[in-house]
């Protein structure tokens, strides 16, 4: 039978379970000790964000199916001189790479390694507008770690920060607590890449008055956080601001990949061991992660 | 009655499974304030329906499969729940009595708070909110409650569900 009143309220619940729940955060806010906990929460709730991405994935099924003859001709045959030109670049790298090995080896320094990279489907993005963060389809099944560093064909689009079975979350550059370690391609200088927690722009800090630096400037990854590989694309500057009453000039870059709407992205696999045992064959590595 | 009593326990919780998807599907860049908070409005749903059944501890759960599912800092989303969840039970009594419209601005009130403990709490860990968008969410769903108590009374009395 179903009580009409019943005696009082749950206090005493109520306050346990906000005592529960706020050394919850605590401890999530302290270090990684609930990281078990969220992944195996996240097990539950893979199925969740798998049915949140069927409509999408329905839809780009649907516009392959109804896809215009002449439009794939037409996409066909540019890629056809896209691939041509990617060759023709192949050609000239395979040539630039062996010298650039010789060169290092007369400079005594350590060759450099292709990363392996995993291909990636994205399926989800967080809904919060303070968190610049989605969900890709690779869990630690697929050997993702935290900190792994995600591409797309742009540039670099973020880091993994949580790590579930079968699904993973990346952090993107725009985040608002997001750095990156960067260079500039023309001469080297080093600096900072923050994310401002704003879309399609990036801070780069603490460049002083009188530094190199104008608006076009690529800038590639500078490994020296030790998480992302030497020399991906990051963003180019957009604007230089010189303010005589501020220590430092106010730059802004704007991210190279497309961090909006790239649906397949590279997880690359690198880390310091790796790097000393792989150097025999950097080809083969390169076509093996492609099935890890 | 027992056969009952867990079936509608599926369909409980089968409108959360929706609710969770529901606050995961992407939207676009201009609306993504206009996301309604439709899990925060179902366990006020719940609770006022059936407070001797669903209550705190369920909305705690509930709280922390959204913090998972969000990503954001665990055990927020559940502290925000778990405090609305009390507060409709303290009014469950009158809360049914009110017509919709005024259920409504009662709605409007809760989402606030479960708003602004959730943006409060999310600060903590660095992500900052200092403007009044966090507020729309809260609007956005005060005027879509009547639909979505019609819908869920419309569920529960199908199912028989008590």
């Amino acid at each position: 039978m179903k009580p009409i009143f019943r005696g009082g309220l749950p206090r005493l619940s109520f306050f346990l379970l906000i005592l529960g729940a706020l050394s919850l955060v605590i401890a999530d806010l302290r270090g990684d000790s609930t990281r078990n906990i969220r992944s195996a929460i996240s097990i539950i709730l893979t199925p969740v964000q798998w049915l949140v991405d069927i409509p999408t994935g329905v839809a780009d099924d649907i516009s392959t199916v109804l896809v215009d003859r002449t439009a794939l001709i037409k996409d066909n045959n540019q890629l056809r001189s896209n691939s041509i030109q990617l060759e023709k670049k192949v050609q000239q790298m395979m040539m630039l790479r062996a010298e650039n090995v010789r060169l290092r080896d007369l400079l005594n320094a350590s060759a450099r390694v292709d990363d392996q990279v995993q291909l990636a489907e994205l399926i989800g993005v967080n809904p919060d507008p303070f968190q610049h963060q989605i969900i890709l389809d690779k869990g630690s099944e697929d050997g993702v770690f935290v900190g792994q560093p995600v591409l797309d064909a742009g540039g670099v689009m973020g880091q993994v920060v949580e790590v579930a079975l079968y699904t993973n979350r990346t952090m993107l550059v725009t985040d608002g607590r997001h750095a990156l370690p960067v260079e500039v391609v023309r001469n080297g200088m080093r600096a900072i890449a923050l994310g401002k927690g704003s879309h399609g722009e990036l801070d780069i800090t603490h460049v002083t008055d009188n530094a190199d630096i104008r608006v076009g400037d690529l800038l590639v990854t500078s490994a020296l956080g030790g998480r992302f590989p030497y020399g991906y694309p990051l963003a180019k500057i957009v604007s230089v601001k010189r303010d005589p009453s501020r220590k430092f000039m106010i730059v802004k870059a704007k991210p190279a990949a497309r961090l909006d709407n790239s649906r397949y992205v590279l997880m690359v696999g690198n880390s310091a061991s790796e790097q000393s045992t792989g150097t025999q064959q950097p080809a083969a590595n390169g076509a093996a992660a492609g099935d890890n | 009655m027992n056969q009952h009593s867990s079936g509608g326990l599926m369909i409980i919780l089968g409108t959360f499974i929706v609710a969770l998807m529901l606050s995961q599907i992407p939207l676009p860049r201009i609306m993504e304030w206009w996301r309604p908070e439709f899990v925060a409005m179902f366990v006020i749903y719940w609770i006022m329906a059936l407070p001797q059944r669903f209550g705190v501890g369920s909305a705690w759960i509930i709280g922390l499969l959204l913090d998972v599912l969000k990503g954001s800092v665990l055990g927020i989303n559940a502290i925000a729940l778990t405090i609305i969840a009390y507060g409709t039970l303290l009014m469950h009594k009158r809360l049914r009595m009110f017509p919709l419209w005024q259920q409504a601005f009662v709605i409007f009130a809760l989402i606030v708070l479960n708003q602004l403990i959730f943006y409060w709490l999310q600060a903590l860990a660095g992500t900052k909110a200092d403007d009044l968008h966090f507020l729309i969410p809260a609007v956005v769903s005060a005027l879509l409650w009547p639909w979505v108590f019609v819908l869920l009374r419309g569920i529960r009395r199908t199912f028989k569900i008590s």
